[in-house]
């Protein structure tokens, strides 16, 4: 169950390798969580944090979830509710990010990137909604992107795919309003992980610990809306009004 | 002949969920809620299957989960509310009086002030309910002298998970009686209970104020005068810090006789008149109350009360429920909420006490006046919470930061000197730290075992705790 401060005792990571929810659930376990369940493509791929987190006492454990494969949605969740009962919090966070390729001439890639980041984001959400409806309670922990506010030439396809998972997951917080289960949406800003590597960082660029925090204490406030850093909330509710021709420079700096 | 109960309307089943809250407005569930009008319609409340339990709940003052059960079903009993005041010797202290689950504390007061009785035992606010008093087995200015609730009760109707009822008291089925008292409504579905009225000699009490400049000059006003008083409250002001730190205001009164309130009230002794006054506003900005606006509160309210005052005649609402003169006023906290941490320590940890009040006095956590009181011995109840020491009780905006492992390193102490907090208050406590708290819990459980091995009923509380 969540407490009155925010703290959640059970999660599950789609995505959990992601380097944002990794730092988000290491503060979960040192608050009250004693269950994590890590979806991810290939279970090899987070042996180690399973290992780190079982050392820590926590029941820890990895789960195959496939965000292109949307009929095997609602197996993952009740196969996750199987392995640790009721999900007090279920964390989207599996993404791809196209910044460093030319995906404007690769439209396969660039469909699967959508496919991936916005319509696994769907099926997953939606899967998970239908469970916490069910159990009462719980927060679906949707981590977006500033892109999705507004998107740059370099990442038209990530910014798009943001932008629907955006929208989709704050509409989906308004139909369970009423539930016990809510969708909270996560805003980070530039931030310097693996997938971000060798791009130029952005301004206010900052680390997955300092993204945690910010998502811990907007849980604490029960925010429906935690824009990480706090500074990206009036930065891009100003940029994304700019004119397109100000907003071509601007982005392009 | 038996007469066969009337086949009762359907129960009336609002909307599949329902999003409940307790009083801290913290973390809400959802929950399928079914609201009978009738003591016949409650017992047919339970559902055929249990998927997700259920629990019971009254008017919701629980400042956690309690009274919440996500998934599955929550009765209110709010609506079966009647109850009897029994026949009885002239001469006697007590008058019985028997009470549907749902009488709230408020409605019994409108009854029994008028007739010269009051209730055994009444909380900070009125709006409580019988049943609600028994789970919680609540507690109140009196306690040093009285104790809680449930000593006070004769006998009580407890529908159990398969749909039986038993009538319990202190000698009849002791061990499932003293489950229940405490026992946060999860050893079934209380239906009424009878409990001991005590006899006043008007409605207005005689007050003595005095002002304490610092912890332990309350401390020792209370140890060495509060048997004098039949109720005691201090009122500590937990933003002083330094020289100041803890000081406090206390209050100790007793009923008046007729002759002590006529001057005030009139020829009617017994005239009582409780209501609310304003409401809070439906929607509060977050981060109104803040240290400053707080702190600029507390002191124009330790500055308002006089060093020391005899005599003062107040009426039941002012001494007892204060409060209650706004409306919703748990709204004022904004989004985050707000939660109630309440411990008890034995009266020789008097310094984990000043401790603890440093703490929280340097902390700068925000908080509104606390209320530090001297509890008299505990009871049977192998989870009710009073017990013979120091209990403080302070209110907190959920959304200060660091919170959460300011409250865990102070759950610590109050461990370590043998304490506990109180779980009708409690919505953020370590689950491990229970047995601690509670030593008796296995007795607790071994009873919940036999009357619902299936854990039929079922709170959010229940879950978080791992009770």
């Amino acid at each position: 169950m969540r407490d009155a401060l925010g703290s959640v005792q059970s999660v599950l990571v789609l995505g959990g390798n992601s380097e944002i929810a990794l730092a988000i659930v290491d503060r979960l376990v040192a608050s009250r969580c004693t269950k994590v369940l890590l979806g991810v493509r290939s279970p090899g791929s987070a042996t180690a944090t399973v290992s780190r987190l079982r050392a820590a006492g926590i029941d820890a454990d990895t789960i195959v979830f496939d965000a292109l494969d949307p009929a095997s949605h609602t197996k993952v969740i009740d196969a996750a509710v199987e392995r640790i009962g009721d999900l007090d919090m279920v964390i989207l966070a599996f993404g791809i990010l196209d910044g460093h390729q030319e995906i404007d001439t690769d439209p396969v890639f660039a469909a699967k990137v959508v496919q991936t980041n916005f319509g696994g984001a769907v099926s997953a959400g939606l899967a998970s909604a239908v469970q916490l409806r069910k159990q009462g309670h719980g927060t679906i922990l949707s981590i977006t992107s500033v892109a999705g506010v507004r998107g740059r030439a370099e990442n038209m396809i990530y910014a798009a795919s943001k932008a629907g998972m955006d929208s989709f997951s704050q509409a989906l917080g308004d139909a369970l309003i009423g539930t016990g289960a809510r969708c909270v949406v996560v805003r980070p800003g530039f931030v310097h992980t693996a997938m971000t590597e060798g791009m130029k960082p952005a301004p206010f660029a900052t680390t997955p610990d300092k993204i945690a925090d910010t998502v811990i204490n907007g849980l604490q406030k029960n925010k429906e809306l935690i824009w990480a850093p706090s500074i990206m909330m009036p930065m891009f509710l100003t940029l994304r009004h700019l004119p397109r021709f100000l907003w071509r420079k601007v982005s392009a700096t | 002949m038996p007469s066969t109960p009337p086949e009762p309307a359907a129960v009336r089943a609002v909307p599949a969920s329902v999003e409940l809250f307790g009083w801290g407005r913290t973390a809400p569930s959802g929950a399928d809620v079914r609201r009978p009008t009738s003591p016949i319609e409650l017992q047919r409340a339970l559902p055929t299957t249990f998927e997700r339990g259920l629990i019971a709940r009254g008017l919701g003052r629980s400042y956690g989960d309690a009274a919440q059960n996500a998934g599955g079903t929550v009765i209110e009993t709010t609506d079966v509310a009647a109850f009897t005041i029994h026949e009885s010797d002239a001469n006697s202290d007590t008058v019985l009086v028997t009470a549907d689950a749902g009488a709230s504390i408020d409605r019994l007061l409108h009854a029994l002030v008028p007739q010269g009785l009051f209730v055994p035992v009444t909380p900070g606010t009125r709006y409580v309910t019988v049943g609600g008093a028994i789970a919680a087995d609540i507690h109140g200015k009196n306690h040093h002298l009285k104790g809680s609730w449930c000593n006070h009760v004769e006998s009580l109707h407890l529908q159990l998970a398969d749909g039986s009822v038993v009538e319990i008291g202190p000698d009849r089925d002791p061990d499932l009686f003293w489950a229940t008292a405490g026992g946060m409504g999860l050893t079934g579905v209380i239906l009424d209970a009878t409990f001991r009225c005590p006899r006043i000699g008007s409605s207005q009490l005689v007050v003595d104020t005095d002002r304490a400049a610092d912890l332990d000059a309350v401390c020792e006003l209370m140890r060495s005068g509060d048997h004098l008083y039949d109720y005691s409250v201090a009122w500590i002001d937990l933003m002083a810090t330094g020289k100041n730190m803890g000081r406090s205001v206390l209050t100790r009164g007793r009923f008046a006789t007729p002759e002590e309130a006529e001057p005030k009230i009139g020829a009617d002794p017994y005239v009582y008149k409780a209501g609310e006054l304003v409401s809070a506003p439906p929607f509060m900005p977050a981060g109104l109350l803040n240290k400053l606006s707080i702190r600029a509160f507390n002191e124009l309210w330790f500055r308002k009360a006089p060093v020391e005052r005899r005599d003062e005649i107040q009426s039941i609402p002012t001494f007892f429920h204060p409060l209650d003169m706004v409306r919703g006023w748990n709204r004022i906290y904004g989004p985050a909420g707000f939660l109630q941490w309440q411990f008890v320590i034995p009266f020789d940890a008097t310094r984990t006490l000043t401790t603890i009040v440093d703490e929280l006095s340097r902390s700068g956590c925000t908080s509104f006046l606390a209320v530090l009181k001297s509890f008299g011995e505990g009871n049977a109840a192998p989870l009710s919470f009073p017990a013979g020491g120091w209990t403080l009780a302070l209110d907190i905006p959920a959304g200060v930061s660091g919170l959460g492992p300011l409250l865990d390193r102070l759950d610590d102490l109050v461990v370590g000197v043998g304490g506990r907090i109180y779980l009708a208050k409690d919505s953020r406590v370590r689950p491990e730290l229970l047995p601690q708290m509670y030593p008796r819990l296995n007795e607790w459980r071994e009873v919940r075992e036999r009357v619902d091995p299936n854990r039929n009923i079922m709170s959010d509380l229940a879950r978080r705790l791992g009770l």
